[in-house]
């Protein structure tokens, strides 16, 4: 029995275990301390769809084999730049939304292509590079906003009349045109983004089914055992490439949708550490370095969501002092920490 | 691609010597470039410099010695510094002054960062081969564990009796304290100018005895295991030698080292930002001690200094430069920011790559011994 107990622990590892408890009993304490569950719920369910896509963008790059993604950053760079553009042409509602995101795809495979060159040369140490890759491609573009030639009225600061914002506010061009979209209102407190949460099912959808096309299925091949794959004649550089520049359009997708939802693009060193939480999701949902998959994506981003928006709420109404920024560093780097120093058994 | 690899092995020298090289001396240009645009008198450069070589060559010192142990660039030092910030909120609210409660400070810090050695060094034994990474997530994990000590543990669990380092919810640190009782009383200590440069001797006195003991480990036989297991594992554990608890050892050590080096640097500074003094650390530690040539598997005391003049050069120069070039002091800033992290960025890429590159020459070297054995046969 205690063998049986510790197999179980073993396979579903053990900070998952204390955070399943974590989550559970403030689900349980939520209502006796006054907290509304219906309300969290919905809290929950928006911030899903905020993130959900920053956290797919990571699974092709987790399938070819290389890695965590820690350079993210390039994706919501490339994001924030279609973002921008898109205000600066003064388009509004969907219109302005998918220029952005079309702006956004165009930078993103370029940047994508030359973080694939990069990585293609350093196999086997992906993610320390990564890690300052992102740092420093974010401190760089902190450079360019202040030296882009942006003219919108609403994105410059008013005194000295250049440079971007910090933050730019994204009401009147594309607030909420996804979660607005088709959305149902249940009771007074759960208002269900439906549109966000059926692009975040498209996206997922397309890249279940890029997985089960000839080239998804060489790149998983490429991942799971880089020699064999290259003995079966699959290009292994290429097929990396590929994923490092599906990873990356898929980020610069998710930062939009995350914008579009919390109705503001922060610019300057905002993107610095977005890496980790998105990162912490999916280990949360049972990825680890070499493995991942959609419902990862799903089960990670919902219960890490789930952590965000409750704690703040519960641990107010109990100690009188907000604790979630505490618990949020903890958790998150935890998970990542102990998804790095797991040794990597199913290896084959 | 295979014609780039072989060329790499048969290079010529002095093409080797810029690739090695190539961050320091692109630094140096750069530098060369920003000195005369920022308008700064020479007297002024060196002033600046001097205060900055002493504050921080102590926190760089303290990444050697993991590097010795083949564990690369140690980005757990940032957990030395939360054990250094620890121990001087407790001299601070004991109200010791001058140079006793620098010693005392260093004292109090000593067990605490051997615990946080450990313990990092722990996490980075079940992480071989990812020292670095992980590294850098340990010390962000840790900053949440120095978060619920400091913010929610002190004044409540840990007693904490001064109003003045206190929130007003009566539990936890401010943001900012206040070290006036510390402040710059090793650079005071033995007082010495030069011209009008003032050169705080004895700060530079623990720098040097720093460098000695660096030196004499070295030779030690702790230190000769080390640099065994830093050459390679097995050959280290097949001639007798815990690989396990010298990996441990090493890291300790340097988070001890890391934990002075933060209270030498704060007292120069003055004040403390309880929960961010620390985070930046390893970066700039880091990046000073590549921009001195150093690389993830050789590191030593020339690099240190030739790395914290270069950069922090740098440092004194690009806001001026910026202000003077653009017109906006806020680009030096930012170009600050991006030159740490790019050199870290560039040099681990360079170090990553050229690995990789040795790892295929060596594998097509056996590839062709044993096909030659074969056409033999």
């Amino acid at each position: 029995m205690k063998e049986k107990i510790k197999k179980i622990v073993e396979i579903i590892g053990l900070p998952r275990i204390i955070i399943f408890f974590f989550i559970g009993s403030l689900f349980v304490i939520a209502p006796i301390v006054g907290v509304r569950i219906d309300s969290s719920l919905n809290d929950v369910i928006v911030r899903f769809g905020m993130n959900g896509i920053l956290v797919l963008s990571l699974i092709p790059m987790v399938k070819a084999g290389c890695g965590l993604n820690f350079g993210l950053q390039l994706g919501i760079i490339a994001g924030l730049v279609g973002a921008v553009t898109s205000i600066e042409l003064e388009l509004r509602g969907f219109m302005g939304f998918f220029t952005a995101i079309g702006i956004a795809i165009f930078i993103a495979v370029i940047l994508g292509f030359l973080y694939g060159i990069l990585l293609n040369k350093i196999k086997g140490d992906e993610m320390v590079v990564a890690t300052y890759i992102g740092f420093s491609s974010v401190s760089f573009m902190c450079i360019l906003w202040l030296l882009l030639p942006y003219k919108s009225p609403n994105m410059i600061w008013a005194v000295g009349g250049s440079g971007l914002r910090t933050t730019i506010s994204l009401q009147g061009y594309w607030f909420h045109v996804l979660t607005d979209f088709l959305k149902i209102n249940f009771g007074s407190h759960i208002v269900f983004p439906t549109g966000t949460i059926l692009f975040f099912s498209l996206l997922s959808f397309l890249v279940w089914a890029f997985f089960k096309t000839k080239t998804g299925t060489a790149m998983a091949a490429v991942g799971s055992n880089a020699y064999y794959a290259k003995s079966c004649g699959i290009n292994v550089n290429k097929m990396r490439m590929i994923s490092v520049i599906l990873s990356t359009v898929i980020a610069a997708i998710g930062i939009i949708v995350y914008q579009e939802s919390f109705g503001f693009i922060q610019l300057y060193l905002a993107p610095l550490y977005m890496a980790f939480p998105a990162i912490a999701a999916l280990l949360l949902g049972g990825a680890s370095i070499k493995k991942a998959s959609i419902k990862n994506v799903i089960i990670g981003a919902f219960l890490f969501q789930g952590i965000l928006t409750m704690t703040p709420s519960v641990m107010n109404n109990i100690v009188q002092s907000d604790m979630s920024e505490t618990i949020r560093i903890i958790v998150s780097n935890g998970l990542i920490v102990y998804a790095l120093t797991r040794k990597i058994e199913r290896e084959r | 691609m295979m014609k780039k690899q072989v060329s790499t092995t048969t290079m010529n020298p002095f093409v080797y010597f810029l690739i090695n090289y190539s961050v320091p001396i692109i630094f140096a240009i750069v530098v060369a470039f920003a000195l005369p645009l920022s308008g700064l008198s020479v007297n002024n450069v060196v002033r600046e410099l001097m205060i900055r070589i002493s504050r921080n060559t102590f926190l760089i010192l303290a990444l050697l010695i993991p590097v010795m142990a083949g564990m690369g660039m140690n980005f757990g030092i940032v957990l030395g510094a939360m054990a250094g910030e620890i121990s001087l909120i407790f001299i601070t609210d004991w109200h010791i002054v001058g140079i006793s409660g620098l010693l005392l400070a260093m004292l109090i810090s000593t067990p605490i960062a051997i615990i946080f050695g450990y313990f990092a060094g722990i996490i980075l034994n079940r992480a071989k081969g990812r020292e670095m990474v992980t590294g850098f997530m340990v010390s962000f994990f840790m900053n949440g564990i120095y978060q619920v000590i400091v913010l929610y543990g002190m004044g409540n669990i840990i007693p904490i009796s001064n109003p003045d380092i206190l929130l007003p919810r009566g539990y936890g640190i401010r943001n900012a304290i206040n070290l006036l009782s510390i402040r710059q009383v090793l650079d005071n200590l033995i007082p010495l100018k030069v011209g009008t440069i003032p050169i705080p001797v004895a700060t530079f006195l623990f720098i040097i005895v720093l460098c000695i003991f660096i030196v004499w480990f070295k030779k030690t036989k702790l230190g000769q295991d080390m640099r065994t297991v830093g050459q390679d594992n097995e050959v280290a554990r097949t001639s007798g030698i815990d690989v396990e608890k010298t990996r441990v050892l090493s890291i300790v050590i340097s988070t001890v080292l890391a934990c002075y080096g933060q209270i030498i640097f704060l007292q120069n500074i003055g004040t403390m930002n309880t929960y961010n003094s620390h985070e930046q650390v390893g970066v700039f530690a880091i990046a000073a001690l590549l921009v001195g040539g150093a690389s993830v598997t050789k590191a030593n005391i020339t690099n240190v200094f030739i790395g914290v003049i270069l950069f922090h050069t740098m440092f004194v120069v690009s806001p001026r430069a910026g202000k003077e070039l653009m017109g906006q002091a806020q680009l030096g800033e930012y170009f600050r920011v991006f030159v740490s992290y790019g050199v870290i960025a560039f040099s681990l890429a360079l170090y990553a790559w050229r690995k990789r590159v040795e790892r295929e020459n060596e594998r097509r070297k056996v590839m062709d011994y044993r096909k030659s054995i074969l056409v033999k046969n």
